[in-house]
């Protein structure tokens, strides 16, 4: 196939954002020494680790047409559990890893659960979840519970250097581990294409012979995964649990999703876009620390002004797409024959 | 080998109530190997619901489904597909946002080591789809393409399953062109000789004559009659499946003498050079008070696209069009409503009929945004309406508050059509009105046109079927490749000048 050297369409918001991020970032470069400096780079990833698992998880709810208000909320709920075993039950942070992950999972397979089986909207649903995480989460612990464990606290440590001095922290590997194994699953495995298929016409795919309650279960049950993850490594960094953490980090993370080129509506966008949405929201972060005459609020403002222009842009985007429709292959024209058939007029000969 | 060994299905008994409709009523059906079968009956007779029942979207409340001697349950569309039982429903039921490739492949994808082989996906859905001869890149979304497109691909998909033992077409040849639908035919043909089992759904009995061996009819949701098509005429098909004779109905224009030219009054609408890059070449029409306008062409002819610009959902880049003597300015559809014009649409899916909203409401819609959302409609005189077109095309509905996405098919495209009447436009276009619509309805319908212009009011009817066009019409364009070829009126107004203008000989 002879494929001329040009962008799919598809991927426009996608590079928008991705084009967006390295030009802030160079400008920013410029305008501020300090942020040339690899660190000041790795720190973009060290920073928003937790947000980019967490976000990634999302991502693959958004498309697949739900909503996760939940985010947030396990996170915090997670890091209180985890901080209350370690510390007042006294269990060993290898046991309650692989036990806040496994609670999570649940959470979600239960939200997604009633999502399918009972036909609840899935905002209502985690909604719901939302509620219940951060009310158990202070019914665990009222206060900020500081974690001693010698095992999670060298983990929190741990430099990995990659660039002479500069470093990330085990969190990056993880969350890159995390974006892997999401590009893999939504683009490469029947699974990842079933929730496209689902965000994109949910009673088509079922007519299609496709599973939709399961993948449904299944979306939800990665999303209270990754909430879970996103918890423990937001613990891990701060070495402590609350009921008050992370609060609204779930309307952050939809925001990193949309402006990483994702569809609220579901059906459309990338996993990797993701990534980036989170960088972008880093980015702005940095710029504001580096200037230090702009309250943090602006992060707040910028992001909101963005996701509002990307969700704009691709509202465009799509109806100027489906203006394109109507494309018809072309055909030789000896062929082309116009329908006469019709039956609404009984021929005179009845057999004919 | 004895009749009975040659049936693969058979179901019996089987009845299916909706709040308010008993779709189905006792109905048996059986199907054999090798064999053409078609389903036929009006709108809202119980075709889809039938089908819905046999491939596990419906559960029935009662009846049994032998498949192969065997008593199946069939628990969901996955099921039938295991089975063997390959669908395309009568909505296009694919995913907009995936690709052709995709659509046509999901759920069965080449995998290599687990994972998906993309390139191979793509080769596949390329070959498959040439066998029914579209040629196109099936990596771009199906949304991107024409509804005709997606109806081949939909078609692709249920022949890809390879292992299918029975083939379901619900309507797929009602957006198809002759071409298409002769290269869907080949397909069926073949498929026959090989021993598969196709039950073919469809409003056009010349097609069924083509291609059915036998032909169940089904009225109101009970079983009429199974017959030998070879055994069975025109007439009494037409008759079976209305319940009363069509000879009321026949030929609604041969008596009604064609208007010459002879408008004196200026024309209503007047387009001059108008054109849009890329959708319609520039081209001029005049179109008079009291005239029906027939657009003839091919599908993707730059129909559609003609309708479009005169209604103002698309922004002409070339051009003037001028109504009732002014020059239009606003292009929108808003705009169009409030001069009078109305238009009802080719895809009702995409845009026309408001799913979830009852028929009542999606009558009257239109209706109201042309008097301005604060003028409110009483709800009695709503209802009145309502009931009024409710009657008048024959809409198969329990009652006026019934969701518009638990009508039929055919019965979901009366109520657009509904909605733009209702308007009471000066101007009326028509894009494919009567595509799904059975027999009786469609001869209503252009009964119904041909007695508005009659009234005064002006009409641009669109339809692939040209007997149609040329019954209603007092003119006709022609149009090929996006372009107004000719006008044809008086005696030049017939199939084959205007067969030969299409296909450019
Ligand atoms: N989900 C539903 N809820 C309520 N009523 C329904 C539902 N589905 C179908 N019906 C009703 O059942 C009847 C049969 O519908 P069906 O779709 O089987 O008709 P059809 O023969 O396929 O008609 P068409 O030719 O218009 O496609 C109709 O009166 C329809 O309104
Ligand atoms: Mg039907």
């Amino acid at each position: 196939m002879n494929r001329s050297f040009k962008i799919d369409r598809k991927f426009v918001p996608l590079l928008a954002t991705v084009g967006l991020f390295t030009i802030g970032y160079i400008l920013g470069a410029i305008k501020y020494p300090g942020m040339a400096r690899p660190q000041t780079f790795f720190n973009l990833f060290i920073d928003n680790a937790f947000l980019l698992i967490a976000a990634t998880g999302l991502t693959l709810v958004i498309i697949s047409g739900g909503i996760d208000l939940s985010v947030g909320a396990v996170i915090a709920l997670t890091s209180v559990v985890a901080a209350d075993l370690m510390e007042n039950v006294g269990l060993s942070s290898l046991v309650v890893m692989p036990l806040m992950l496994l609670m999570g999972a649940a959470f979600g397979a239960l939200m997604g659960g009633i999502i399918h089986y009972f036909k609840v909207q899935p905002f209502i649903v985690t909604l719901a979840g939302m509620f219940f995480a951060r009310g158990m989460a202070f019914f665990v612990s009222l206060d900020a519970i500081t974690i001693t464990d010698p095992i999670y606290r060298s983990l929190s440590l741990a430099r990995i250097h990659l660039i002479g001095k500069a470093f990330v922290s085990v969190h990056v590997i993880v969350a890159f581990v995390v974006l892997a194994v999401f590009m893999y699953l939504a683009h490469l495995t029947r699974f990842g294409r079933t929730v496209y298929a689902m965000g994109g016409n949910e009673q088509s795919a079922r007519l299609m012979g496709l599973n939709v309650g399961r993948t449904k279960v299944m979306v939800y049950t990665l999303g209270g995964f990754c909430s879970a993850l996103a918890g423990l490594v937001f613990s891990n960094n701060l070495l402590s649990g609350h009921g008050l953490y992370a609060n609204g980090l779930e309307m952050e993370a939809i925001a990193a999703v949309i402006i990483g080129g994702t569809l609220l509506t579901g059906g459309v966008g990338y996993v990797f876009g993701t990534m980036f949405g989170v960088l972008v929201n880093g980015l702005i972060q940095v710029l504001i620390i580096f200037n230090g005459e702009l309250s943090s609020w602006w992060t707040r403002i910028v992001i909101g002004l963005l996701t509002l222009v990307f969700i704009l842009v691709q509202s465009t985007f799509t109806s100027w797409q489906r203006r394109q429709a109507g494309i018809r292959p072309t055909r030789k024209r000896s062929d082309a024959v116009a329908t006469t058939s019709d039956g609404a007029v009984v021929p005179d000969t009845p057999t004919s | 080998m004895a009749e009975s060994d040659q049936v693969i299905l058979t179901m019996t008994g089987i009845s299916r109530a909706f709040p308010g409709v008993q779709a189905l009523q006792d109905v048996d059906f059986n199907l054999r190997r090798g064999e053409i079968h078609a389903l036929m009956g009006e709108n809202g007779a119980g075709k889809s619901t039938l089908i819905k029942v046999l491939t596990g979207v419906e559960a029935p409340d009662t009846g049994v489904i032998n498949l192969d001697g065997k008593e199946v349950q069939v628990k969901s569309p996955q099921h039938a597909q295991d089975l063997g039982i390959s669908t395309v429903y009568q909505e296009i039921n694919l995913c907009p946002n995936l690709t052709v490739a995709e659509n046509i492949l999901i759920g069965r994808e080449p995998r290599r080591a687990g994972r998906i082989d993309w390139k191979r996906m793509n080769a596949e859905a390329r070959e498959i789809l040439l066998r029914l001869d579209v040629d196109i890149d099936v990596t771009r979304t199906l949304g991107s393409y024409s509804v005709a497109i997606q109806q081949m691909a939909a078609i692709a998909r249920a022949l890809e399953i390879a292992s299918a033992k029975i083939l379901i077409l619900d309507e797929p040849t009602s957006s198809l062109d002759a071409y298409e639908t002769s290269q869907l035919f080949g397909v069926m043909r073949k498929l026959k000789s090989q021993g598969t089992a196709v039950i073919f759904i469809t409003h056009f009995i010349d097609q069924v004559y083509e291609i059915a061996d036998r032909i169940t009819v089904l009225r109101n949701g009970k079983l009429v009659g199974v017959y030998d098509t070879a055994a069975l005429t025109h007439l009494e098909l037409i008759s079976n499946m209305l319940g009363r004779n069509l000879v009321e109905l026949e030929n609604v224009s041969k008596s009604r003498t064609r208007r010459a030219q002879s408008f004196s009054s200026e024309p209503l609408m007047q387009a001059r050079e108008l054109g849009s890059t890329g959708a319609i070449e520039p081209f001029d029409l005049d179109l008079y008070a009291g005239e029906v306008v027939g657009l003839a062409g091919l599908l993707g002819s730059g129909r559609t696209e003609i309708a479009s610009l005169l209604f103002g959902i698309d922004k002409p880049d070339h051009g003037t069009l001028t109504y009732d003597g002014a020059v239009v300015r606003k292009y929108s559809p808003l705009a169009s409503i409030a001069r009078g014009v109305a238009l009802s649409p080719e895809d009702r899916k995409a845009a026309g009929i408001v799913e979830d909203l009852s028929v009542r409401e999606n009558i009257v819609l239109a209706m109201q945004a042309s008097r301005g959302w604060f003028r409110f409609l009483s709800s009695a005189k709503q209802t009145e309406i309502a009931d009024k077109y409710i009657k008048l095309l024959n809409i198969v509905t329990p009652s006026p508050e019934q969701p518009v996405k638990n009508l039929s098919g055919g019965n979901q495209q009366k109520v657009i059509l509904a909605r733009w009447l209702a308007t009471n436009p000066q101007l009326l276009i028509l894009d494919e009105p009567t595509r799904g619509i059975d027999v009786g309805a469609k001869a209503e319908i252009q009964k119904l046109v041909v007695a508005l212009a009659e009234e005064g009011k002006a009409c641009i009817f669109i339809s692939s079927e040209l007997d149609e066009v040329l019954r209603c019409s007092d003119r006709v364009v022609v149009l090929r490749d996006q372009e107004k070829i000719t006008e044809l009126a008086g005696d030049e107004m017939n199939e084959t000048l205007i067969m030969q203008t299409i296909a450019g000989s």
